[in-house]
C-alpha cells in the first residue's frame, strides 16, 4: 500500500476505514460534511462528524407510495439508494431570508442578506442526483439573473459522487440516461465493494481537487480485478432497472405532452391524486418558491423571506379574481408537463432524473412513468 | 435582485379604485420600453408587478398606474406624496413597437388594460411619421371606471388617430356606446393587411378580440396579447408566471399569438 501522498490520479482503492478519513480531511479544510445517516425509519441527508454516522448494512424497499428500511447480509455503507431528501434542500434552502427593511425618518430602508460562503462537502451523492444538480445549475445560475442564494452554496461544493451497486424498486435512471455510473459532476467518485474479508472502495478523481484529497488519504494502486468488480457491481444495478417494468420511454416526450393537453388520462389520475405537493418537495430539480412578507409589531422593521412552493397548490397560480389552476386535474398536467416537456424549451435538458422519489413518496403510489405509458397508449385499462 | 427606494413625488387619483404614481427615478433616468413592468414593494406588505405607464421619452418620471385590488395594492392606495416605495425592475419583453413602425397600429384594450399600452400611445405619438394609423378600442365598466379621461379626449380630437370606446353598462346621461369592445373592431378604421394589433386585457376578452381580427383579415403573426399569471420573483426562479413554455417576467408579458395560439383557449392553463 502506497502512502499518503504518493498518488494523485487514476483509479485508486481505498480500505472501507479510509472513508473516516476522507470525512476528516474535508472537515479539517473547513467544509460542512452532509452525507446519508438514518432519521424516523428513513435514510436523509445530514451534517456527519465520522464514518459511524453512516447508515451500515441497510437497504431499503421502496415501491409506489412505499418505503422501508431493510437489513443487508453485508456491513455495506451505500447499500441504498436515495430517499426522501435531496440535496436541494442545502444548496436551494427551503426557507431563506432575502432582505429586512426598515422605515426610517428618511424613508424606506432596504438591508441586503449577506449570503455567507458556504463549504459543503457531499458524501454518497448518487448519479441521478449530480444530474439533479446540473439542472438546478442552469435553472438558478445560468440565466440572466443568477441566484445569490444558490451561487453562494454551489460555489464551493465538494462532491464524493458513489455509483450504484443497487436499484432502488422504484428507479428508473437508465430510462433518463442519467446514471447509475457517475459520469460527470463530482470531486471523487466511489465504488463500494463490500467485500467482508476485505471492504474497500474504488476511487476515481473528478477533479485536481478531488485528486489533491485524495493524494491526503492512504491508497494503493486499483488492479484489474478491483476494477473488473466495481463494473460488475454498476452492470447489476443497470440490469435490475432493465428488468424493472418502471421505465420511461422518453422519445418524442415533450410533443406527446404538448399535443395530448386534452387527454382523458389527466382526469383519472386527478381521481387519484391529493394535491399534497409531496413529489414537487422531494423532487431533486422542483424549484418552485414564493415569497411571504412580515413586519414586527412595532411596524418599524419587515423582512422578506422566500421559502419553497408548489404548482400542486391552488395559491400557486392565485391571480385577481380566482386561481388559474383550481382543477387537480391541472395542476397534476401542469406538474408533468413541465417536468418532462416545457422545461425542455425552457433549459434545454428533462426536468427528471429517474431517481424515482415521486412514485415513492407519493401517499397513493402514482407512478410518473406509468401516467406516460398511458398518455402513449400503451395501458389500456378496464374496457368493460 | 432587491427593491431600490423611490420617492412618490405625486398621487393622482384615476377612478375610484385606480391611482397613479409618479416616482423620481433615482439613477435620474428611468429607461424602459413600452410594454415593461416593475416590482413595486410596499413596506412590510409585499410587491405587485405593475407596468410601467409613463412616457419612454420623459425618463425623467417614473409612472405607474394600480388598481387597488387586494392585500399590496390596497396598501399602495394609502402612500401619500413624500413617501416611499421599493422598485425592481424593469423587466418582461415589450409591445412591438419597432416592428409597427411604417403599419397601423391597432390597441385594443379594457379597463386597467389601458395603463400597460399608454407608453405606445405616447411613442407613436412623437414619432409620428413613422407609423400609420393609431387606433384605439377601449372599453370600461362603467363610464366612471374609465381611465386617463382628459388625456383620451385630446388623443381622440387629432385628426390622426381613429379612437372609439365602449362600457358595459352606463346611466341615462350617458350618451356614447354600450356593449363590450370587441363590437368596436368591425367598423374600426385601419388596414388589416398592414397593421400590428395589441391586445390587453381579460383572457376572454382577448380571445373575442383575436376572433375579429381574423375576421377582419389579421394574420395571428401580427397580433400581440400581454398574459397575465400570479408573478412572484420576475426573475425566472419562482416558477410562478409560466405559460406553457414561457415564463411571462422574460418571454412575456406580450407574447405574439401564434406563438401561443395551442395554449390560448385551453382551460386553466
Ligand atoms: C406583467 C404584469 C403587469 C401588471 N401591470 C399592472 C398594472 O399596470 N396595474 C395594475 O393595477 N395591475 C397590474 N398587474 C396586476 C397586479 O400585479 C396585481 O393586481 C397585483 O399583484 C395584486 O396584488 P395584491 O396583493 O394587491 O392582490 P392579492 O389578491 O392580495 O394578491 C395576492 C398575490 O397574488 C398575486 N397576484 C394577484 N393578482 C395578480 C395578477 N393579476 N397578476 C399577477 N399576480 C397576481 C400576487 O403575487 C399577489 O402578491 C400586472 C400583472 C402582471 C403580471
Ligand atoms: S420527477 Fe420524480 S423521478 Fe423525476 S427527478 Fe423528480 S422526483 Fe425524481
Ligand atoms: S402525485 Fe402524489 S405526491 Fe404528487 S401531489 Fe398528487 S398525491 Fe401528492
Amino acid at each position: 500500500m502506497k502512502s499518503a501522498g504518493d498518488r494523485n490520479a487514476g483509479l485508486s482503492i481505498i480500505e472501507r476505514e479510509e472513508l473516516g478519513t476522507l470525512i476528516d480531511v474535508l472537515g479539517a479544510r473547513g467544509y460542512q460534511v452532509i452525507g446519508p445517516v438514518v432519521s424516523d425509519g428513513a435514510i436523509v441527508y445530514d451534517r456527519i462528524a465520522s464514518l459511524a454516522d453512516l447508515p451500515e448494512g441497510l437497504t431499503d424497499e421502496q415501491d409506489g407510495g412505499r418505503y422501508r428500511l431493510k437489513q443487508r447480509d453485508d456491513r455495506a455503507l451505500f447499500g441504498y439508494v436515495v430517499g426522501p431528501h435531496s440535496w436541494k434542500k442545502y444548496l436551494h434552502p427551503p426557507r431563506i431570508r432575502l432582505f429586512r427593511a426598515e422605515c426610517a425618518e428618511n424613508g424606506l430602508r432596504i438591508i441586503d442578506e449577506e449570503q455567507p460562503q458556504e463549504k459543503f462537502a457531499f458524501i454518497g451523492a448518487r448519479s441521478c442526483e449530480l444530474h439533479a444538480i446540473a439542472i438546478q445549475d442552469r435553472v438558478l445560475l445560468d440565466g440572466v439573473y443568477p441566484d445569490a442564494v444558490y451561487r453562494a452554496r454551489r460555489e464551493n461544493l465538494f462532491v464524493v459522487a458513489v455509483n450504484c451497486g443497487t436499484a432502488g424498486g422504484t428507479c428508473f435512471c437508465t430510462s433518463m440516461n442519467t446514471g447509475p455510473k457517475a459520469t460527470t459532476g463530482y470531486d471523487l467518485a466511489l465504488t463500494e465493494i463490500p467485500d467482508p474479508d476485505n471492504h474497500r472502495f474504488l476511487v476515481e478523481p473528478g477533479t485536481a481537487l478531488g485528486a489533491e484529497i485524495l493524494g491526503a488519504l492512504s491508497s494503493r494502486e486499483a488492479t484489474p480485478d478491483d476494477e473488473t468488480i466495481a463494473e460488475q457491481s454498476i452492470a447489476r444495478a443497470v440490469e435490475q432497472m432493465e428488468n424493472n417494468t418502471r421505465r420511461m420511454d422518453a422519445t418524442g416526450i415533450r410533443e406527446l405532452l404538448l399535443d395530448n393537453l386534452e387527454h382523458a388520462r389527466w382526469d383519472d389520475v386527478a381521481q387519484r391524486c391529493l394535491t399534497c405537493a409531496n413529489c414537487t418537495m422531494v423532487c431533486p430539480t422542483c424549484f418552485c418558491t414564493t415569497v411571504e412578507d412580515t413586519t414586527d409589531l412595532t411596524g418599524d422593521h419587515a423582512e422578506r423571506w422566500r421559502r419553497w412552493d408548489s404548482c400542486f397548490t391552488q395559491d400557486f397560480s392565485y391571480i385577481h379574481g380566482g386561481s388559474v389552476r383550481v382543477s387537480p386535474m391541472s395542476r397534476y398536467r401542469q406538474w408533468m408537463t413541465h417536468k418532462l416537456a416545457t422545461w425542455i424549451d425552457q433549459f434545454g435538458v428533462s426536468g427528471c432524473v429517474g431517481c424515482g422519489r415521486c412514485i415513492t413518496w407519493c401517499p397513493v403510489g402514482i407512478d410518473i412513468t406509468e401516467e406516460i405509458r398511458a398518455i402513449r397508449g400503451q395501458i389500456n385499462g378496464c374496457k368493460a | 435582485m432587491l427593491p431600490v427606494p423611490h420617492r412618490i413625488e405625486r398621487v393622482r387619483r384615476e377612478t375610484r379604485d385606480t391611482f397613479t404614481l409618479e416616482l423620481a427615478p433615482v439613477s435620474g433616468a428611468a429607461i424602459f420600453s413600452p410594454g415593461q413592468f416593475n416590482m413595486l414593494y410596499v413596506f412590510g406588505a409585499g410587491e405587485s408587478a405593475i407596468s410601467i405607464s409613463g412616457h419612454p421619452g420623459r425618463p425623467e418620471k417614473l409612472v405607474h398606474t394600480v388598481r387597488a385590488v387586494g392585500v399590496v395594492t390596497r396598501a399602495m392606495r394609502k402612500l401619500k406624496r413624500g413617501d416611499s416605495i421599493g422598485v425592481r425592475g424593469p423587466f418582461g419583453a415589450p409591445w412591438p413597437v419597432d416592428l409597427s413602425e411604417g403599419r397601423d397600429v391597432v390597441l385594443v384594450t379594457g379597463g386597467i388594460g389601458l395603463a400597460p399600452l399608454r407608453p405606445v400611445i405616447y411613442h407613436v405619438l412623437a414619432n409620428r411619421n413613422k407609423y400609420g394609423k393609431l387606433v384605439l378600442l377601449y372599453g370600461a365598466r362603467t363610464p366612471a371606471d374609465r381611465l386617463y379621461t382628459r388625456e383620451f379626449e385630446r388623443w381622440r380630437r387629432r385628426p390622426d388617430t381613429y379612437i372609439d370606446s365602449t362600457v358595459d353598462a352606463a346611466g341615462r346621461d350617458w350618451t356614447g356606446n354600450v356593449g363590450v369592445v370587441t363590437r368596436l373592431i368591425p367598423r374600426a378604421d385601419f388596414d388589416a393587411a398592414n397593421a400590428i394589433v395589441m391586445i390587453c386585457g381579460p383572457e376572454i376578452m382577448m380571445r373575442y378580440t383575436v376572433a375579429e381580427m381574423q375576421k377582419r383579415g389579421v394574420s395571428l403573426d401580427r397580433i400581440f396579447v400581454s398574459m397575465e399569471r400570479n408573478m412572484k420573483c420576475a426573475v425566472v426562479a419562482c416558477g410562478h408566471c409560466q405559460y406553457g413554455p414561457h415564463f411571462l417576467c422574460s418571454d412575456g408579458p406580450v407574447l405574439r399569438f401564434d406563438r401561443i395560439a395551442g395554449l390560448f383557449g385551453k382551460r386553466e392553463i
